[in-house]
């Protein structure tokens, strides 16, 4: 169970988070959606130990993280796999050597080892023969499917998604979200996703949060979220345009 | 502290204070970037390969750039030389003149000002494009240290490659020299290298070595600390390189004057 209490973040004057709450169970899909520059990466952001809090905390399992540092935290990120946004591929690297890179270096496993796991994540992703290619030479999903197969080759208690599907067409949005869910049933990996694909990711998703203003407006199952009565969750998932900023 | 509770006439002491401590404390985090560089750097494991890629890149990649500002350099030092020299009768003076300019001066400072150029640049730019992209924060939430993969090999491989550089512009810039002042102008050959036999000795060549090495650890150390600490976008990337090109070669012109003040 990932847990977040009070979480407060500024940057500057820009007050990005303003004190969250919110549990994430073990073994569930937790989407977070809100709009653009609401904060969403930066939160996930805390929850992967990248940028500090002014206040509040993040525990995963009941362990604090919010002040480790060194090997005390690595130790939690060895549970971690992470999807970013972009993939975030090394370009130096084939695809083939990117998704053995954690196993290599993390876990020092031996070569055939991890060659044979590698295999069989690229597969699991629908990539099969395809690990010879670059980031550079693949299109963005399949991008997006290395990324995820070099985040689940370790095997992750906890996985954490970066909008794994922007600027990808429809089709290729409902390949990578069936692709989650399948890999969620077959590994029951505890899921944290930063997402703005609405109506799909409620197919997907255990509980929604919806993060407005630095704050967590409404949390709750998919069906609750998508018949909630507040005025912000109903014109996002409406994506009715806002008047303010339209005239 | 909002800024409406400074009173208007300390204003600008206010602003001095702030600016003075952003200084203190980017100069703090720079220093700390290089200590963390070399604990990552002399603490198992360690990273060959990375290390070998790193002496390709800044290195061997720089190669022909190196013999060839070598080359010429060494040719129009001859020639000047040359033509001073004769002013005064000293032409036999030649090949030592060109061998202490190359081997004290010109060769650590232009090899190291070339190799800003073409692998400080890029290096800046590398870096900042995987931190834009996130392949940093990739590495550090794989529980992998990023100071280890990307940053503590180029420094260790700027020192090792850089008084490498050095040596061969030196080599090549003596050859230059050589062509211009024994093959076009008519010095006897002997004569040039002889001279040169006897005043030059190992403290030129050291203080040569070591400004290299310190120019090794500046370049690598501006422009991994440029890139690391990017800020947004191309343009953010686009900046850093330039202002750790600029660093870069400033630092260098100006330690090379205190390092060649203290070390005589």
């Amino acid at each position: 169970m990932i847990t977040v209490e009070g979480l407060e973040k500024s940057f500057g004057r820009q007050a990005v988070l303003r004190g969250i709450d919110l549990e994430m169970p073990t073994g569930s899909i937790t989407v977070i959606i809100g709009r653009s520059g609401g904060g969403k990466s930066v939160f996930l952001k805390h929850l992967l130990g990248l940028v500090r809090p002014d206040a509040g905390r993040v525990l995963v399992d009941g362990v604090e993280i919010t002040g480790l540092r060194g090997a005390a935290l690595d130790a939690i990120r060895r549970r971690y796999g992470v999807v970013f946004q972009g993939g975030a591929l090394f370009d130096s690297m084939t695809c083939l050597e990117n998704v053995a890179f954690p196993l290599r270096e993390k876990f020092r496993l031996p070569r055939p080892e991890v060659g044979k796991r590698v295999e069989a994540a690229l597969a699991q992703v629908g990539l099969e023969g395809m690990g010879g290619k670059y980031p550079a030479e693949i299109s963005g999903g399949m991008r997006k499917r290395v990324a995820i197969a070099r985040a689940l080759v370790i095997e992750p208690e906890i996985v954490f998604f970066d909008e794994p599907t922007t600027g990808l067409d429809p089709i290729l949005v409902n390949t990578i979200h069936r692709l989650i869910q399948d890999l969620h049933r077959r590994f029951r990996f505890t899921a944290v996703m930063v997402s703005h694909e609405i109506p799909e990711i409620f197919e997907i998703a255990d509980r929604v949060a919806m993060l407005h203003e630095g704050r967590i407006v409404e949390v709750g199952p998919p069906m609750a979220i998508q018949q909630s009565e507040t005025r912000v969750v109903r014109q996002f998932i409406r994506g009715e345009p806002d008047t303010a900023e339209v005239s | 502290m909002t800024d409406t509770a400074v009173p208007l006439a300390l204003r600008p002491l206010e602003t001095l204070g702030r600016r003075t401590a952003d200084v203190v404390t980017s100069l703090g985090r720079f220093g700390t970037f290089l200590a963390v560089a070399v604990a990552a750097l002399v603490t198992p494991p360690f990273k060959l390969w990375a290390f070998l890629s790193r002496i390709v890149f800044i290195g061997y990649r720089s190669l022909l750039i190196i013999i060839l500002t070598g080359a010429f350099t060494g040719m129009v030092l001859g020639l000047q030389i040359f033509l001073t020299l004769s002013r005064f009768g000293s032409e036999a003076f030649l090949g030592p003149a060109v061998a202490l300019s190359l081997i004290r001066e010109l060769g650590p400072v232009l090899a190291a000002l070339m190799v800003t150029g073409r692998a400080g640049s890029a290096l800046t730019a590398e870096l900042g494009i995987m931190r834009i992209t996130e392949q940093i924060d990739a590495l550090t939430v794989m529980a992998l240290n990023p100071m280890r993969y990307l940053v503590a090999p180029s420094v260790l491989a700027g020192v090792v490659a850089f008084p490498l550089m050095t040596a061969i512009f030196d080599v090549v810039g003596i050859f230059g020299g050589y062509l211009v002042g024994v093959e076009l102008l008519g010095l006897s050959q002997g004569t040039y290298f002889g001279e040169m036999q006897t005043f030059v000795d190992m403290t030129d060549v050291m203080l040569g070595f070591w400004k290299s090495v310190s120019f090794g650890v500046i370049v690598t150390w501006v422009c991994t600390y440029k890139g690391f600490n990017v800020g947004h976008g191309a343009e953010g990337v686009a900046r850093a390189t330039t202002q750790a090109v600029v660093l870069s070669s400033v630092l260098i012109l100006v330690w090379d004057y205190f390092f060649g003040s203290v070390w005589r």
